[in-house]
């Protein structure tokens, strides 16, 4: 396993409040931008006519999601999903240049045996050159959090808990393999659902990660003057050219191949090896779990500490909402999924899922 | 009236093949639409046993079979002998029940049976009274096929009736009538009733022949010597016999701001429809099939839509079936296909061709290859005959089209297939050309 790189530093130990002055209430973040709403309660009862097209504003959606006038496809339930807890939140957004996102994420917070909080953060990728990328990032996300979730709370370690719900990640994604084929029908060149994966559990004292791929874990701790840190190691071309000393990263990653993924789950994948890591940071901070869609546009920690906002503990969804503005400002040319944890996990986030 | 509610009505599907991706700026949208009819109950049938119908099972049907009695039959005699005898197995093909009628040509047009401007109802009596009547068949006489198909269309129409089917026989060019004349009748008769036409013998007009099964959407064929009609013939009234439905039309939405580029059929023949759309209520138009047994065949559909941005995604057409009815309204069949547009910055899936449109875009080239290098041919063009014609052993080897690579060898000397290397043969038999220019729309399906 690649060792990740230096932890946070043991350092001056600043306020739960960051450097940016005292915590002030701040409860009603700004809504999410919505000038459409394809939500669930619209898809599925009320007939054709309802709706108006959101590219022409002229024709009606017929049943299909295409305009009547202008056939432009409509939004889709995907394109855009924000999700906030107590402690964590996320967003996720098809980009400027995918016509679907293939991204996906779960969040939810459970408790400890002994009472104390654990917040968990999945984001999967889809493979955009398998079949149903979609529905194998979707399928992944949630079976991992519902595994940490089933483990946690029954005292299962928080490390080994992040590697048991990769396999069974990994499992579910296989099963759709099997599945007879649905939106794909047509696929000229049929291969295995696949998609990477990437994990945070945040405990009052631990932060552990998890993943298969090249989505990644950032952490930025609330003082800027220490150094923010990336978590993980891609399982990618470009990762490995470097780790092996091969090429200078700057090399690797000018290359054609240097996203060529060498890890993933899917049944293509020969060989499944979870890469997980725990840290005891000693300060607070946030953990950034993301896409590949962010970090080409934040790749280093530095980057991505200056692309997060300074009251990012107390605003996870404000933040993962800039950061997603941040991919889309920079083009936007992949789905861009971004969750964003709070460190250490506040009590009060404890089983309020 | 047509009887929709019965249980053998095929059931339609429509299935689309097409590469959505488009790169940036990208505007035309290409697709093959397979449109299959199934489950009707009487397929095989159509072919083996169409005996097996008792009156009322299959669809009501009116069939008006048209023989060439002009002067010309009688050399050879047994050209007029044949015919008879053809016509005879027709007859004997229909099943009990179906409307029909003899109808004997020239420069004018004569009821054989049963007369009075009425349709016979098959069954044992009226098969032998009319093959009775065929027997007064004479040769004498110009030729006028205008009046042939208005006769028919007269008579088919005095029944009511789900299926109207006429089979046509000329021997000779229709000399009796200006071109005129006969487009005419053409677009007075289409939509009313589909028709099969065949040469026989050598020295009628393919352009003729075919013009006049491509406006009444039947086939065309030659039967260069008379003694395969009667074989021809039963097949044809069998195929006939196999409809169950008539007048489907395939019917295209496109959004706004979307040209409909061609539209065309491309399988079992290639047959031009762009032109022939009737305006179907906003932005839909209809385009005409006939009548369907249990068969399938493709279309390609070519529009151009407006440029999108890289991840954008519409709908660039939506393909359906339907049967105009009397009242106006439409009888949709269910079944519908959507054609779509993503524009992606993914090169590799915006730059690769599907393999259907590949291979229905080469059939369509074929064809036209085909026309071309025997019109040049005609005109003495001797280099742009071998030039069209060594394209069309090309096309033909590629994609496998065996039956048209056979023909075409009658043509020209093929030197080398693949690279479309070919000389024009010296000598060529009138029927060899005739052949390969009448089945040149002949197409094969992809190799799955």
């Amino acid at each position: 396993m690649p060792a990740p790189p230096s932890g946070p530093a043991p350092d001056e130990p600043t306020g739960p409040d960051g450097p940016d002055g005292p915590d002030e209430p701040d409860h009603y973040p700004l809504a999410a931008p919505q000038p459409v709403d394809p939500r669930t309660a619209d898809l599925a009862t009320p007939p054709a006519g309802t709706k108006t097209c959101v590219a022409c504003r002229a024709g009606r959606v017929d049943r299909d999601g295409y305009c009547e006038n202008c056939g432009h496809a409509q939004p889709r339930e995907r394109d855009h999903m924000e999700q906030e807890l107590d402690a964590v939140a996320a967003v996720s957004d098809r980009g400027l240049r995918h016509h679907r996102n293939e991204d996906a994420f779960a969040v939810s917070a459970t408790a400890l045996p002994d009472g104390s909080p654990a917040v968990i953060a999945i984001v999967c990728d889809g493979v955009s050159s398998a079949t149903r990328p979609d529905d194998a990032s979707l399928a992944a996300a949630h079976t991992a959090n519902e595994t940490l979730l089933a483990s946690l709370p029954r005292g299962a370690h928080p490390q080994q808990a992040m590697h048991d719900a990769i396999v069974a990640a990994a499992e579910a994604v296989n099963l759709l393999a099997g599945e007879p084929r649905t939106a794909q029908q047509q696929a000229p060149h049929q291969n295995a659902p696949a998609c990477t994966l990437v994990g945070a559990v945040v405990t009052p004292t631990l932060l552990v990660v998890g993943w298969v791929g090249d989505s990644r874990v950032y952490w930025i701790p609330a003082d800027r003057g220490a150094p923010p840190a990336r978590l993980t190691e891609d399982d990618s071309w470009a990762a490995q050219m470097v780790a092996a000393g091969l090429m200078s990263e700057a090399e690797a990653y000018a290359d054609d191949r240097a996203h060529a993924i060498t890890g993933w789950l899917g049944a293509d994948a020969y060989e499944l090896e979870p890469h997980t890591a725990s840290f005891k940071p000693d300060r607070p901070g946030v953990v950034v779990v993301c896409t590949d869609g962010l970090w080409n546009y934040a790749e280093t920690a530095g980057e991505m500490a200056r692309a997060v906002p300074l009251d990012a503990a107390r605003r996870p969804l404000h933040t993962a909402q800039v950061l997603v503005g941040h991919a889309l400002d920079g083009g936007g040319h992949d789905n861009v999924t971004v969750a964003v944890l709070p460190f250490p996990a506040p009590p009060q986030g404890a089983g309020s899922a | 009236m047509a009887n929709f509610s019965k249980s053998n009505v095929p059931q339609f599907s429509v299935d689309v093949y097409q590469n959505e991706y488009l790169p940036e700026g990208g505007r035309e949208v290409n697709a093959i639409v397979t449109v299959s009819a199934t489950g009707g109950g009487t397929i095989g049938s159509a072919v083996t046993a169409p005996h097996l119908y008792s009156p009322g099972q299959g669809p009501s049907a009116a069939v008006a079979i048209m023989v060439d009695c002009s002067g010309s039959m009688d050399y050879p005699p047994t050209k007029m002998r044949n015919a008879r005898d053809a016509t005879a197995a027709a007859i004997d093909t229909l099943r009990d029940g179906v409307h029909f009628a003899v109808v004997g040509g020239t420069h004018v047009a004569k009821e054989v049976y049963p007369g009075g401007g009425r349709l016979a109802v098959a069954d044992a009596t009226t098969r032998g009274q009319a093959k009775q009547a065929l027997r007064r068949l004479s040769a004498g006489g110009g030729t006028a096929i205008g009046t042939w198909l208005r006769l028919a269309d007269r008579l088919l129409s005095s029944a009511d009736v789900a299926i109207r089917h006429g089979i046509l026989l000329t021997d000779g060019r229709n000399e009796h009538e200006s071109p005129q004349d006969l487009k005419t009748t053409l677009d007075a008769c289409a939509g009313r009733f589909t028709c099969d036409a065949r040469g026989v013998g050598t020295d009628w007009e393919v352009k003729e022949v075919t013009g006049i099964a491509s406006a009444l959407l039947g086939t065309a064929d030659i039967v260069a010597d008379p003694a395969g009609l009667a074989t021809d013939f039963t097949q044809m009234m069998e195929t006939a016999m196999g409809k169950e439905v008539a007048d489907v039309a395939l019917r295209l939405w496109t959004p706004v701001g979307t040209t409909i580029k061609f539209v065309k059929q491309v399988a079992p023949t290639v047959e031009e429809l762009t032109g022939r759309r009737t305006e179907a209520g906003p932005r839909a138009g209809d385009y005409p099939t006939g009548s369907w047994g249990d068969e399938s065949r493709d279309y390609h559909v070519c529009v151009e839509v407006p440029s999108a941005g890289i991840g954008q995604e519409m709908l660039a057409a939506r393909v359906s079936l339907v049967i105009p009815q009397p009242d106006g309204t439409v009888q949709n069949l269910g079944a519908q296909g959507l054609v779509r547009a993503v524009w992606t910055d993914d090169m590799t899936a915006s730059t690769s061709i599907n393999p259907q449109v590949a291979h229905y875009t080469g059939q369509a080239e074929l064809a036209q290859a085909i026309q071309q290098g025997l019109d040049a041919r005609k005109a003495g063009d001797i280099d742009g005959a071998t030039a069209k014609l060594g394209r069309a052993v090309q096309l033909a080897s590629v994609s496998g089209n065996a039956d048209t690579a056979k023909l075409l060898a009658k043509v020209v000397d093929v030197v080398d297939a693949a690279a479309g290397t070919v000389r024009l043969k010296a000598k060529v038999a009138e029927a060899d050309e005739m052949t390969l220019e009448t089945r040149s729309t002949k197409t094969v399906r992809v190799k799955k």
